[in-house]
């Protein structure tokens, strides 16, 4: 269940945090209150009287508008078009699109957010992006705007001047509601704040009269602890060396720009940084998921230049990779345990068997399945289910065992407990930290700062696709990481 | 309990179908009961309904198969009417250019230009798919069109009878002919072009079965079929991947000719594809994607292209077009129905159901 | 090569170009709002098969004389709209793939027609003859022609057109921005019924005087290439009908092979491929991008 018996109240001209880690249900309360999503039960009430909101057009009529984590535009349509679309001025005949640039400079003007009418979407920045959405609420005249996770996607100065935007906002009367997991922006926007947890609501509070530490306990439900008790690390020889690594996106620009860094045997080194700023790209690029032509540069595995291997080569040299989205990339969800536990390796002995190494042997992969089961606790632990039917946890451990029976000497992973419950957590920790003194070397991606912090043996930062610090993880604060992850210096 | 589940589905589509038929057969003014009475029966009986039965299902055998490999990699294969066409002409080419050769090197040499027709023709769209990223469907589509247009051409001024008002090329060596099932089964008559090409198609679908679901490379296209990134992330190449399914799928299509060229008329006949290809989808679709309900499905519709026949000779006013009809119908519900329960490919191309 | 193209040729050209114009129009309002019509085919086989069957009807049985032809062609209208509406459910409520319907959907009206003919007039191959007064070989071409425009406009200067483009493209943007995703798309799909219906009947009650089974003879998927070689824009689509229109036109005329000036001949076969192969070239880059509707082919999942 995503939602339970959520109840969030917003006063009117006022900026109202709603906050909660990944998946607590966030995004789902306020989409069902924009009639993105259906609710199984439960009202909305505006201005006191209650609504019926089953279409994001009832939304709209009633004055309520929503920015989209992802932004809902149409790339190859103009600002204009995207901003009248469904509101159109002018006869049902003829489309009025002159009257429509000239309200939109209006709105511009009158809130700050410029940008062309003209210009196609596709070709804006992000920033400019979020304007068009913000301006595509305005347009409509919305009294009430739901914000979800609007600063995602902005850097640090971008941020301040968003916020400035929503406090005249504010002073013009909206009603703004803003989703977020960045407790710092919280106490720096929001008058009031409801926290969520597990699709409940667990806390309402003034945001003058809490602290960073309140919301975060209320946030997580117990003291951050999340601090994994390891010995020291004995770093050995150097498993992986990057070299002014630049990854190329297909479209514009760099997504990782010159990147050098090494890993050694029985260190985790993590890499923290602000979500999309190079991270997915960095690990693709070393797992052999990128296409050649768009690197530069070097990636050395021991003594070997693998920069032109694929993801086959590479898995077979040693390198395991868990994925960040496992849906996407890690399981194939309609197949089965045992035919998921072999991925990877499913050319190769003992999955397959003689003659010629073709034929599939189904006993080999039945024990394999077994073991990785059993050993990483997955549940249920019959093998001919399909993936789809396990729960998140029980997906990641499955793939996190298979990864780690290849007996990796170096182990990529990326946000390794993202949707996970908090036992599944514990053991995925345990298990990371197991491999490092194995010997294992191991990179570490993850947006949660807790969780890099406290499994890292060294910390790289990363901000816009460049690496702009590293620091000693037993020593830095949190503040201090942040301040690199947003500025960039 | 799975196999019924399986089962459940498609049998309801039929009988839906059936319905809707038995009501346009009462709109025109026949007896529906009488009419399927017809159809079922001149299907069944022995020997040659059920020996036409056969003769009609071994194409529709082959094309499912066709259909049902593309599906598991993820793709739509509309093009097996042309690579069958493609193929025929190979086989009857290959007949008539090495017509002296004796059936020991004819016959295998037959079979490798139908495999490679077949296979040639459908790796075009997969390689346009893999190198360009352009659409399967619209290619195939367009392929279908380019291949009736040039062996059309071919056989029209290369390997006609000169004179013959039929066009259709002058006849295969007898060492490329294949035996009538007649010959070996007592009470089956010779004229019935049941042919040597149904036991090739039923170790086809075992064939197709252990490919897939038994080898490396079967499951390498199952895997891009349900999720191309995770395949790839699995260290397989999406884009061989695709050329490989649609090699094979060209390649199963490619064995119409077979059953056409070496085993019917022993010559190709222009446009002898009584829409076995897009059949094939139905067929393919009916089956539940798996060797064993395409198998089932296409003796259905065999079944159907018997009976439509008598259908219409012995009723008054339905004609065979009625088979058309019931096809469509079943397709629009079988499709209906695959996207329309659980959850769909959200990676993938095309909705498949795990068997 | 300049004896190619005499009076005679380019009114060919026209008259081939107007069915092709029509369904691909139609199939422009379809694929624009994100759904796929390989069923064009089937409405046009609808289209051609009821406005004959209607005509003859009208005029034989009923005497209407020369309004029967208009009954007709309404006729053809409903049926290519009644074949979308059955598509159109199929696709948008069930979400079936729709490939996949629009193939059972040309099966089905390969079979549809030749079923009520042999009903209604007991002969499965076609209709029974129209007498040529009662004809209307030349108002669908000026319906053809003038839609090219009015398409346009409708694309790009109302607010429909603008919703109908954005469904096509994005339709989760479209639906988070108020518009009927839905509602949209079933539009988009029945006025393609509709015109691949008015195309149809030409060519039933306008080419010739009667239907023949299967008479489209792949022209809906040639009216298809043609949309995807005119990259989804009226005019350039209209063009790429014309060209196919014209290769049609020129392997008529030449009954058999084209000569070269120097001297070679070209069988006919030849020119008929030109449109599958340059569609393919095109789709795969060859000449310029062609940038389908991005949400094309996907059923719109709202989520929950």
């Amino acid at each position: 269940m995503a939602n339970d018996r959520v109840n969030i109240e917003v006063q009117p001209g006022t900026i109202h945090a709603i906050v909660g880690e990944n998946g607590a249900g966030k995004s789902t309360a306020m989409r069902i209150a924009y009639g993105f999503y259906e609710a199984d039960g439960g009202e909305i009430l505006i201005d006191g009287e209650v609504q019926q909101i089953t279409t994001p057009h009832d939304a709209i009529a009633r004055g309520v508008g929503m920015v989209h984590q992802h932004f809902m535009l149409v790339g190859t349509m103009t600002v204009a078009e995207n901003i009248v679309l469904g509101a159109e001025p002018g006869s049902v005949f003829s489309l009025d699109l002159a009257e429509a640039a000239a309200e939109i400079r209006k709105l511009s003007a009158e809130f700050r957010l410029s940008v062309d009418p003209h210009a196609v979407v596709e070709n804006l920045s992000v920033g400019q992006q979020q304007r068009v959405e913000l301006l595509k609420a305005l347009y409509r005249h919305a009294r009430l705007l739901i914000l979800d996770e609007p600063t995602a996607v902005l850097t640090p100065q971008e941020v301040d001047e968003f916020f400035t935007i929503l406090r005249s906002m504010r002073e013009q009367g909206k009603t703004v509601i803003i989703i977020t997991h960045k407790l710092s922006e919280v106490l720096a926007i929001s008058d009031q704040v409801t926290v969520m947890r597990d699709g409940r609501v667990v806390g309402r509070l003034e945001t003058s009269e809490t602290s960073a530490a309140e919301l975060a306990r209320l946030m997580v439900g117990r003291e951050v602890l999340l601090r994994v008790e390891k010995p020291d690390s004995k770093p050995e020889a150097i498993e992986l060396k990057v070299k002014n690594l630049s990854v190329m996106a297909a479209d514009d620009g760099k997504r990782v720009d010159n990147v050098s860094f090494e890993v050694r045997r029985g260190e985790i080194v993590g890499i923290a940084g602000v979500e999309g700023n190079g991270q997915t790209e960095l690990i693709e690029a070393l797992a052999g998921l990128t296409e050649p032509a768009q690197l530069s540069g070097e990636i050395w595995f021991e003594d070997q230049n693998i920069t032109r291997q694929g993801a086959r080569s590479r898995r077979e040299l040693g390198i395991a990779h868990i994925p960040e989205d496992r849906h996407r990339r890690g399981l194939l969800l309609d197949f089965d345990l045992a035919e998921n536990s072999i991925l990877g390796v499913h050319y190769r002995r003992p999955v397959v068997a003689y003659p010629g190494d073709i034929v599939l042997d189904y006993d080999a992969i039945q024990q394999r399945a077994r073991r990785i089961i059993s050993e990483f606790d997955v549940r249920p632990t019959d093998p001919e289910l399909p993936a789809r039917s396990l729960s998140g946890g029980n997906q990641q451990k499955l793939i996190i065992g298979r990864e780690l029976d290849l007996k990796p000497r170096l182990l990529l992973v990326s946000q390794p407990t993202r949707g996970v419950d908090i036992g599944a957590i514990e053991f995925i920790h345990r298990n990371l930290v197991a491999m490092r003194d194995a010997g294992c070397a191991v990179l570490l991606v993850s947006a949660e700062l807790e969780e890099v912090t406290s499994l890292a043996d060294r910390l790289l930062v990363i901000h816009e696709g460049r690496i702009v610090g590293e620091v000693d993880p037993k020593v830095a604060t949190i503040e201090q990481i942040g301040l690199l992850m947003t500025r960039g210096h | 309990m799975r196999l019924l589940h399986e089962l459940l589905f498609p049998f309801i589509a039929v009988l839906a179908a059936f319905i809707i038929g038995a009501i346009l057969v009462l709109i025109v003014g026949d007896n529906p009961i009488e009419a399927y009475r017809l159809l079922l029966g001149s299907a069944l009986s022995w020997p040659d309904g059920i020996g036409y039965t056969l003769f009609y299902a071994t194409p529709l055998i082959f094309t499912g198969l066709a259909v049902l490999v593309a599906f598991r990699c993820g793709l739509l294969n509309i093009g097996a009417e042309g690579q069958l066409y493609i193929a025929a002409f190979a086989v009857a080419w290959v007949g008539i250019t090495f017509a002296n050769l004796s059936a020991w090197v004819l016959v295998p040499l037959c079979f490798i230009a139908a495999i490679l027709g077949g296979g040639v023709w459908g790796a075009i769209p997969g390689a346009l798919k893999a190198r360009f990223g352009s659409h399967e469907v619209i290619n195939t589509i367009m392929l279908n069109f380019i291949a009736i247009a040039l062996v059309s051409y071919f056989t029209q001024y290369h390997y006609k009878t000169p004179g013959d008002p039929i066009l259709q090329t002058v006849p295969i060596g007898s060492g490329a002919e294949i035996a009538r099932l007649g010959k070996f089964i007592p009470g089956l008559p010779e004229r019935i072009p049941l042919n040597v090409s149904f036991i090739v198609a039923l170790a086809a679908c075992a064939l197709v079965y252990l490919f897939l679901w038994r080898t490396k490379w079967g499951y390498e296209i199952r895997a891009t079929g349900n999720n191309p990134w995770a395949a790839e992330y699995g260290g397989i190449s999406i884009r061989k991947q695709i050329v490989l399914a649609m090699v094979v799928s060209g390649a199963l299509a490619g064995l119409v000719g077979i059953n056409e060229v070496m085993g019917y008329r022993y010559r190709f006949y222009d446009g002898f594809s009584a829409n076995y290809g897009f059949t094939g989808i139905a067929v393919a679709l009916l089956g539940r994607n798996h060797p064993v309900g395409v198998l089932l499905s296409a003796l259905f519709f065999g079944m159907l292209l018997r009976g439509g026949i008598f259908v219409d000779a012995f009723t008054d006013n339905v004609t065979k077009d009625l088979v058309d009809v019931l096809q469509g119908i079943v397709i629009l519900f079988v499709a209906a129905e695959a996207l329309f329960r659980g959850p769909f490919g959200r990676f993938g191309l095309l909705k498949r159901t795990k068997v | 090569m300049t004896e190619l193209f005499t009076i005679a040729l380019i009114w060919s050209t026209v008259r081939l170009a107007t069915p092709l114009i029509l369904a691909a129009l139609g199939g422009m309002f379809s694929e624009r709002s994100g759904v796929i019509n390989i069923a064009l085919e089937g409405k046009m086989l609808a289209g051609a098969f009821t406005a004959a069957a209607i005509t003859y009807a009208a005029d034989a049985k009923l005497g209407l004389g020369a309004f029967s032809p208009w009954l007709g062609l309404l006729a053809g209208v409903g049926a290519g709209m009644l074949v979308a509406a059955i598509y159109a459910v199929v696709c948008i409520r069930f979400k079936a793939d729709q490939v996949v319907s629009g193939m059972a959907i040309n099966i089905l009206m390969i079979g549809v027609p030749g079923f009520l003919s042999g009903a209604f007039f007991q002969s499965s191959g076609s209709t029974p003859q129209i007498p040529k007064e009662h004809l209307i070989p030349w108002t669908p071409i000026v319906i053809a022609f003038s839609l090219v425009v009015l398409t346009w406009y409708v694309l790009y200067r109302t607010p429909f057109g603008l919703r109908l483009r954005s469904v096509g493209e994005n339709p989760g943007a479209a639906d988070a921005a108020g518009v009927n995703v839905a509602r949209l798309r079933y539009s988009g799909v029945l006025l393609a019924g509709a015109l691949a219906g008015i195309g149809g009947a030409y060519l039933s009650i306008g080419q010739s005087s009667l239907f023949t089974r299967n008479m489209t003879a792949g022209r809906g998927f040639i009216a298809l290439a043609a949309l995807i070689f005119g990259k989804w824009r009226p005019v350039q689509t209209m063009l790429a009908c014309l060209l196919f229109g014209f290769t049609e036109a020129v392997s008529i005329q030449m009954q058999g092979v084209v000569k070269l000036p120097s001297g070679e001949d070209i069988p006919v076969q030849f020119i008929q491929m030109v449109p599958y192969v340059l569609t393919i070239i095109v789709l795969a880059g060859f000449i310029g991008q062609s940038r389908p509707p991005q949400a094309l082919g996907r059923p719109y999942q709202k989520e929950r």
